[in-house]
């Protein structure tokens, strides 16, 4: 199969694309609204210069060659359509000819990457909630003029996985470059996906059916899938694919007619006579490349480097990375790293415990964070405790980890009663412990685990599981 | 020998406290009220709005303070310009009970230069039209003739200076709409350079040439309020960020050394007594030191037909807004395609619709290339063909319309002999460059005949130094006579 993806993104200006009204999600239906956005008689667009730099970051992040560039009006009626065209670019597009590489190694062309307007949002009232049927409809014009990035691949994948990486890598970089908090379940990214299919890949591309609605990267998966079988059986049944635009119903979990190419719309594109062209000098475009943090591959890389000298990193703990810089939590590991934590513990727990709050991990006092894992690093603080006064700073935002752990009445166990305690459950399990003692690597494993296990329980949650194994080691000899 | 200028003169008694706004005013909504039956230059006379502003002038005048270049001066405004919270119509249906929450940009330089905003004026339905006849509310009639068109598409503006209803009006040119009704009213009207006067509230017509001006009794006052409600706005992307000539202080400056170009073109297919005017006020440039010589730019001919593509191509786009789901008329429907079909169907008059039809189609897959990249190709010529000339003259000088006032309805069944009304008046549009038209007297029929300076881009105190000079040499235009004051 081949896919190629239509990346609809909402940048995070203040304003509007062509007026000064704000550009807010989940506000009172058409209170965002001036002449302008509403397309009343008179008013005109006025380029939001934020929005154009939010553009050109993400041309840069995708290695896109950034251009003079061109708008264009795309003619056609529908209510949600203030002025009944869509000031959007055509063939002059500020960003084209890049690429995104994929944690897999596998690189995806990228067309364009061009600025356009949003439109407003209609619901139609009525049972169906769809347009046939409906009693009548309402339109807010609040989305109306708010600043798009449509983002066109290459048809360059060749899987629904690669897709959906695609999908989620782009998303993280279009969080990255700052332009866009790519929420897709409030239309922030909204992703149209092209399939086709061939038999191999020396052949022709097929004709291509575009899909619309696709809500999630599960659906965008499901939906390719689902209609790139679809076109198989058609095929092997002796018919053909005709160009259409689908629409993905994932209740049914299929992909049904929204209009074939005979119903296309002549948009009529020309040229805008109410903007100038956009001509971006090299001064500016570097400028917003200078503060464009480091992209989410290189990040990943930087995390992943830190097991360098520990043998790498595990798929386990890749994923983690993933995790972390998906979530924008880099800063957490690489600072208690700095300190001297070490790098499985610092990604462990970033990874494990502080992303279950993202929010409030973010907002987390980083020097409370570190001060907190050079504690659970040195033994100070086993990693239940350690978990335990981790929740506690979250909730709060920071503080001094010692005196949360004081006042939960957590203390470090001397090393005298943790060797007394591990003594102890030595003698009550004398068939594990010779066990241990003799075994294979494999038995000593599992019985190490198992008495480190009745010593922590012992302890109630007090005793260092690392200390414990290294006393029993030094008791094996 | 410098014309008179009531408008200037107007103002300044104003400012120094010699006349009342509110005096001012109300002999001029007497004009209106005796004159208006006659002429409907009007759609909506303001008559209280006007007294609340003529009586803020007096007030700042009475607290020692300069209320503005206009104190008190009354103007008209072409029904196109947006004015918050009062009617603007563009004289369609489908405007119909729309009233704008906002001022344009001029409206607002307008109020802060302290002049008193009288009513809307009468024009072609959406500016589409050389007669004011294809206004949804009738015709507007000439004033030194009320058988006759006052030209259009500013025929409302045009008659109301003629008339004295007001003494200054402002206009939108987009193919001569300010200066072919100017000349058939014998009154002064220029288009400025493109991006000189913001668009921000003007109802778009055809975006890339529509250009607001001022219409007025003679040069000086011309000037004066282009000075006013000329320059940057950042509301307008297509607004020129660079100083806008500032023209009272050149006015008298006289033409000695200029070359004046007389256009060749522009006389052909013009009546004899049109082309004998046009000599005329060329002969009065040299007398006044100007170098005077005939030009050929042959690209100009083609004008007329580029015209008729690229501007109702635009329009096509700039009046789909009007489908019935936010403001103005609605036409209940079964659903949403059929109510925007029945509202623009019912909203819209013929030319309007012709012209609609006429850019949807040159704008279509597979006609685009044949015919509105084609026309945009012949823009791209006619500004090469002037740019030629402008290096030989620093003007261009001919008749602003090739005939004078038709009579109602001649016409009007005959779309393409009105659109040649427009022919030497849409290639300035096409090029964006300024041009004035000045009242030049009468021709056999009695009727004002104008003619036309033009210039490059920015040039406007050099076409109105050359219109002061064509001005000061025209022989006298006989005050029009309505019915109402005889």
């Amino acid at each position: 199969m081949v896919i190629g993806l239509e990346v609809h993104c909402e940048l995070k200006t203040a304003t509007k694309l062509f007026c000064g009204c704000p550009n807010m999600f989940g506000e009172e239906p058409n209170t965002n609204v001036c002449p302008v956005c509403l397309g009343l008689p008179g008013s005109l667009p006025v380029i939001n210069q934020k929005a154009v730099e939010l553009a050109m970051a993400i041309g840069t992040a995708l290695s896109c060659e950034i251009r003079p560039s061109t708008f264009h009006r795309k003619n056609y009626f529908y209510p949600d359509q203030a002025k009944d065209y869509q000031i959007s670019q055509y063939d002059e597009p500020i960003n084209v000819n890049g690429h995104l590489d994929l944690p897999d190694g596998s690189r995806v062309g990228i067309e364009r990457a061009h600025m356009e307007e949003d439109t407003g949002k209609t619901s139609h009232s009525g049972s169906s909630g769809r347009i046939h049927g409906a009693d009548y409809s309402l339109v807010d014009y609040n989305r109306s003029g708010v600043p798009l990035v449509e983002i066109v691949s290459a048809p360059d994948m060749r899987s629904s996985a690669q897709a959906r990486s695609y999908a989620t890598e782009l998303r993280a970089v279009l969080i990255a470059s700052g332009a866009s908090d790519g929420k897709m379940e409030e239309g922030s990214m909204r992703v149209d996906a092209n399939v086709s299919v061939r038999h191999s890949a020396d052949d022709p591309f097929g004709t291509r059916c575009e899909i619309k609605n696709l809500n999630s990267v599960r659906s965008l998966g499901r939906a390719i899938d689902y209609e790139a079988d679809r076109q198989i059986t058609l095929l092997e049944a002796g018919e053909r694919v005709t160009q259409q635009t689908r629409h993905w119903d994932e209740d049914r979990g299929c992909t049904v007619t929204l209009r074939s190419k005979e119903d296309a719309y002549d948009y009529r594109y020309f040229l805008e006579p109410d903007l100038v062209p956009l001509v971006p000098d090299a001064e500016w475009i570097r400028a917003v490349a200078d503060t464009m943090g480091p992209l989410p591959a290189e990040r990943r890389a930087r995390l992943v480097a830190l097991f360098d000298d520990l043998g790498g990193a595990s798929d386990a703990q890749i994923d983690q990375v993933a995790t972390v810089v998906d979530l924008g939590l880099d800063s957490l590991v690489t600072a208690a790293v700095a300190a001297g934590v070490g790098s499985r513990l610092a990604l462990a727990r970033t990874a494990n415990e502080a992303a279950t709050d993202v929010d409030a991990a973010r907002r987390l006092d980083v020097d409370s964070y570190v001060a907190l894992l050079t504690m659970e690093s040195a033994g100070t603080l086993t990693a239940t405790q350690a978990k335990a006064v981790l929740g506690e700073l979250l909730t709060t935002g920071g503080g001094d980890p010692a005196v949360i752990a004081a006042a939960k009445g957590f203390e470090a166990m001397s090393e005298d009663s943790l060797a007394a305690m591990v003594a102890e459950v030595i003698a009550a399990h004398p068939d594990d412990w010779n066990q241990y003692r003799a075994g294979d690597d494999k038995v000593q494993k599992k019985k190490e685990g198992f008495l480190t296990g009745q010593v922590m329980r012992t302890a109630q949650g007090q005793a260092d599981g690392e200390a414990v194994k290294a006393e029993l080691r030094r008791l094996r000899g | 020998m410098t014309a008179p200028r009531p408008s200037t003169a107007l103002a300044n008694a104003v400012r120094s406290g010699a006349r009342s706004a509110l005096e001012v005013l109300e002999e001029h909504l007497s004009a209106i009220e005796a004159g208006d039956g006659e002429v409907h230059a009007f759609n909506l006379v303001t008559a209280d709005e006007a007294r609340a502003q003529a009586s803020a002038v007096d007030r700042t005048v009475a607290a020692g303070d300069d209320p503005g270049l206009l104190a008190g001066v009354p103007v008209a405004l072409k029904d196109n310009l947006c004015t918050r919270g009062v009617p603007t119509t563009c004289s369609s249906r489908i405007l119909e009970g729309w009233s704008p929450p906002y001022d344009a940009t001029v409206v607002t330089r307008l109020r802060n230069a302290g002049a008193v905003m009288v009513g809307k004026t009468n024009m072609d339905e959406f500016a589409m039209g050389s007669s004011t006849e294809t206004s949804a509310f009738g015709p507007t009639r000439n004033p030194h003739d009320t058988s006759r068109v006052p030209g259009g598409s500013s025929g409302g503006s045009a008659a109301a200076v003629a008339a004295g209803f007001a003494p200054l009006a402002l206009g939108s040119d987009t193919g001569g709409s300010i200066r072919q009704p100017a000349a058939l009213c014998g009154v002064v009207g220029m288009k400025p350079t493109y991006g000189t006067v913001s668009r921000f509230g003007l109802v778009a017509f055809a975006s890339s040439l529509d250009q607001i001006g001022p219409f007025a009794a003679t040069v000086g006052d011309a000037a004066l309020l282009f000075d006013v409600i000329g320059g940057h706005d950042p509301a307008d992307s297509t607004s020129l960020n660079r100083p806008t000539p500032r023209v009272l202080s050149v006015l008298d400056d006289g033409v000695a050394g200029l070359t004046v170009g007389v256009l060749t073109e522009f006389l052909v297919g013009a009546d004899p007594d049109v082309v004998a005017r046009t000599r005329q006020a060329a002969d009065a440039c040299a007398n006044a030191g100007a170098r005077v010589e005939e030009i050929s730019v042959p690209e100009v001919a083609y004008g007329l037909s580029a015209y008729y593509l690229i501007a109702p191509g635009e329009a096509s786009s700039n009046l789909a807004r009007y489908d019935g789901v936010r403001y103005g008329l609605r036409v209940d429907a079964e659903d949403t395609a059929a109510m925007n079909t029945a509202t623009r169907s019912q909203g819209f008059g013929a030319e309007v619709k012709r012209r609609i039809m006429l850019g949807t189609y040159v704008l279509s897959a597979g006609y685009m290339d044949a015919y509105y990249n084609q026309a945009l190709r012949v823009r791209t010529k006619i500004i090469e063909g002037f740019a030629v000339a402008y290096q030989r003259c620093d003007v261009l000088l001919g008749p602003t319309a090739p005939t004078t006032a038709f009579p109602l309805g001649a016409k009007t069944g005959d779309p393409l002999t009105m659109y040649l009304s427009d022919v030497c008046t849409i290639p300035t549009n096409l090029a964006g460059h300024p041009a004035i038209s000045v009242p030049f007297g009468t021709g056999d029929d009695g009727l004002p005949i104008g003619i036309q300076v033009l210039g490059p881009a920015l040039s406007e105190g050099t076409i109105l130094k050359v219109a002061a000079v064509v001005e000061a040499a025209a022989p006298d235009l006989a005050p029009p006579v309505l019915a109402g004051r005889s």
